[in-house]
């Protein structure tokens, strides 16, 4: 469990990047920060391995204050996957991966096998581990990303837009493929993303954030969605227009559920259980090195 | 044309012939130890400020000044206050030669990408890690770049160590002054720009090599 209390972050040229942030980030479960720029999302995230100073507040990892503890040591057992997947140009993808490891003195061999296990996990093929993170397409390369945030089997996991930078489609299946790896490794993940349908697929908690860091409203996506806290989290979330205002339409052939302009979006098949739909993991498609 | 023939001719069998290899050594050595020195000096003080980010104006500004400085007129200023000795040598030809190595090691660090390194700090590494695991390595071409440039202006400059008696094969070129012996100052200076194209194509050579692997992959 992850907790921020009252945490406060002012840059020396008086920027208000957060203020008074508190929230309570659950064991195994997955929160999405989700805001525009400027909402201090990835300030949150990166307060966590103390790669930003609280100006003031705490922030507390199962319990323990972490401004006690030593960065270094920090950051060695949180996972981080960045945007533009941060690889080591030099270094071919299986030491990418390896780094962590071999920073805290694990056997090369072992470091090596580890590894290779964590391309299957990702759904790598293990024949890429000896190239270079430049001779990999985008996609592949935030799969390196995140076999690397895993090498340490980190309790927690953080993603900072991690797949911001890939076309649509290959979002898509490293989204589906995150799903995946998360239900089976049940990781304590913080998300940080300005896309709220990533927000709404991918979070089991989501806090969308305003400017400053202020938090506009707290919840399940169910929750979020049903209920809007405010008109900007309604705005935000587009709960009064296009895919998310869906109403059902009776017609000839059967009810079929329409958007906001009347357009069939679907049909209902029935009731489902009160978790929302997850999807399955489906094989890499479009992800090839170009 | 018969110029070049007789400084060709005294290289190959003539008087310079009988001296030639101590000349090219005592050349070399002065040009090796003095950009060695110069490096040893520079290297870590310009990844310092490569890796910190702090003091570059000050180093630019006194790089900017040591290369203004006439290395002629400090070679003899220094001779007269200190004397003919091989240490006054050394020390104009690492005045010479510490601008472009120190250029080379902080630019070289400045241009790696900044979310590398943010990457290798979120991931746990500390900094003498990210400094020698991920700076200096992608670094390396452009250090090299700063010491071959180095080496050539020192390579270059050395004739004048024979003015103050440290030999050399601008000792040629000083003895022909004297002695009006116009092939042997050209034998000289012919001497001089081949050890120099011979070091710059070494030096190009250790740069080409220099490139990491996978940063040389997404160039081509």
């Amino acid at each position: 469990m992850i907790e921020f209390r009252s945490v406060t972050k002012r840059y020396p040229d008086g920027t208000q990047a957060v203020e008074e942030f508190s929230l309570v980030l659950p064991s195994h479960k997955t929160t999405v920060l989700v805001g525009s720029s400027g909402s201090g999302k990835t300030t949150l995230l990166r307060m966590i391995n103390r790669m930003v100073e609280p100006t003031s507040g705490t922030i507390e990892i199962d319990g323990e204050d972490i401004s006690g503890i030593p960065p270094v040591g920090l950051r060695r057992r949180i996972g981080y996957v960045m945007q533009n997947s941060g690889l080591l140009p030099h270094r071919k993808v299986i030491d990418n991966v390896a780094t962590v490891p071999l920073l805290t003195g694990v056997k090369k061999k072992d470091a090596y096998a580890r590894a290779l296990e964590l391309l299957d996990t990702v759904g790598l093929d293990r024949s890429l581990a000896d190239r270079y993170p430049s001779q990999l397409s985008g996609g592949q390369q935030q799969r390196v990303g995140v076999a690397r945030g895993l090498a340490v089997d980190p309790n927690i996991l953080l993603m900072d837009e991690p797949f911001g930078a890939v076309d649509p489609i290959v979002r898509a299946d490293l989204q589906r493929e995150l799903h995946r790896l998360q239900s089976e490794l049940g990781k304590t993940v913080v998300f940080v993303t300005h896309d709220i349908d990533e927000a709404l697929l991918l979070g089991d908690q989501i806090c969308i954030l305003e400017r400053g860091g202020r938090v506009a409203q707290v919840g399940t996506p169910e929750q979020i969605l049903t209920n809007p806290a405010s008109d900007f989290v309604a705005s935000f979330i587009g709960a009064d227009r296009g895919k998310r205002a869906l109403s059902i339409r009776s017609t000839p052939e059967g009810d079929v559920v329409v958007d906001s302009d009347g357009r069939p979006a679907g049909v209902l098949t029935g009731q489902t259980k009160a978790t929302p739909f997850r999807g399955v993991g489906a094989p890499a498609q479009g992800e090839r090195a170009s | 044309m018969n110029l070049f023939a007789e400084a060709i001719a005294s290289i190959l069998s003539g008087p310079v012939s009988e001296t030639v290899g101590q000349r090219l050594t005592q050349h070399l050595f002065l040009t090796l130890l003095s950009v060695a020195i110069a490096a040893a000096i520079a290297i870590p003080l310009g990844w310092l400020i490569g890796h910190t980010g702090r003091g570059r104006e000050l180093a630019v500004g006194l790089s900017g000044a040591a290369r203004a400085l006439p290395t002629l007129g400090l070679l003899f200023f220094v001779a007269l206050l200190a004397g003919r000795s091989l240490a006054v040598g050394l020390l104009v030809f690492v005045v010479l030669a510490i601008p472009p190595i120190l250029a080379g090691a902080y630019s070289g660090l400045e241009a790696v990408d900044r979310r590398t390194v943010d990457a290798g700090r979120a991931m746990g590494m500390t900094e003498w890690q990210i400094l020698m695991k991920v700076e200096v390595p992608l670094g390396l071409p452009l250090l090299l770049g700063g010491i071959r440039s180095a080496a050539l202006q020192v390579v270059a400059t050395a004739t004048l160590a024979a003015f103050i008696g440290l030999g050399g094969l601008g000792g040629y070129i000083q003895a022909g002054l004297a002695l009006r012996d116009f092939p042997q100052m050209l034998a000289g200076a012919l001497l001089v720009t081949a050890l120099a194209l011979v070091l710059e194509g070494v030096f190009a050579l250790l740069q080409h090599l220099a490139v990491p692997r996978g940063v040389a992959a997404s160039r081509t």
